[in-house]
């Protein structure tokens, strides 16, 4: 992990919070970097009541069993990824702490939780616009009929690889993006939402 | 466009999947004893049917697992979605002849 000062989040050249607005006006589309958020990968069987039962001891909830789910506690937001398979967002920055807990937790079974934090970031994508802008470049039925808030999903935004996940409150699309995908993605959503009007907010 | 129903997270766009060929083929148990013949016969030789064709899938872009589809090489239609380590369900040859295809 590099040293701490050296961190860059993967949209820094970008200088967005010099455009960064509070008040988004009429803009349809309003981008905002998440930038740092942990992130903590995390592979089990779902099968095992052991690993299900020492993680949610960790964490405090229970992991999401079904597919396409989102559980969530104080600091962390656990995303299924597959049948044994998970993403941990973490709030503070800090990952570390949390997977080395995790893995200590799960000593002896077949699982493992890795540090993934700056192999991604989070692009934060709201406004009138929202589903408008993704649909044009995402394969998902974006429809609140079926993708309700609460939901997240593997697939393609404009051919990269994301993790979407459309908050609680129904808000905001959180992208889950690879960092050397970021800035093509970011580009891409500008132009995207330029009909629209966008806007940038701070995280 | 196929809307292909992923085993595990349901159904997804045709662009996040990837066919990988045909499947259900079981490597050799004894590969050292076995003639050239056989192993190139298992490294290369695939069937090409028109119709019917047992093949491995993954959730390339969603969420990476394999798993195994019976596709109508003629008309493309999907007639079976299974997980890896089933069986093959029994599906009839289809009848192509009329079919447009």
């Amino acid at each position: 992990m590099p040293e701490r000062y050296l961190r860059q989040s993967a949209l820094a050249h970008l200088g967005l919070e010099s455009r960064a607005v509070d008040d988004p006006g009429d803009a349809g589309l309003v981008l905002c970097e998440r930038a740092h958020l942990g992130k903590v990968g995390l592979r089990g069987d779902a099968g095992d009541k052991g690993f299900l039962d020492a993680v949610a001891k960790e964490l405090g909830f229970a992991l999401p069993l079904r597919p396409n789910t989102v559980a969530a506690g104080e600091d962390v937001t656990a995303f299924w990824l597959g049948p044994n398979e998970w993403l941990l967002a973490v709030i503070p920055y800090e990952g570390t702490p949390l997977a080395e807990d995790l893995d200590k937790a799960l000593t002896g079974l077949h699982a493992g939780a890795t540090v993934l934090t700056d192999s991604r970031t989070v692009i934060g994508v709201s406004g009138p616009a929202a589903r408008d802008v993704l649909a044009k470049g995402c394969p998902l039925d974006l429809h609140p009929s079926a993708f309700p808030s609460g939901s997240c999903a593997q697939s393609l935004l404009a051919k990269a690889d994301v993790l979407i996940y459309l908050h609680e409150d129904g808000g905001r699309f959180d992208l889950y993006v690879p960092r050397s995908y970021a800035d093509y993605l970011w580009r891409w959503l500008e132009d995207a939402g330029a009909e629209y009007g966008v806007a940038v907010s701070g995280d | 466009m196929l809307l292909i129903e992923c085993p595990f997270c349901g159904p997804r766009a045709e662009v996040e999947f990837r066919c990988s060929g045909e499947g259900h083929i079981a490597r050799p148990e004894t590969p050292e004893n076995i003639s050239d013949e056989a192993w190139a016969d298992y490294v290369y030789m695939r069937t090409n049917p028109k119709g019917l064709h047992f093949e491995r899938w993954m959730h390339q872009h969603g969420c990476r697992r394999w798993f195994c589809v019976a596709r109508d090489t003629v008309t493309h239609k999907i007639r079976a979605i299974y997980k890896l380590g089933e069986a093959k369900p029994a599906l009839d040859e289809p009848k192509t002849e009329g079919e447009g295809a």
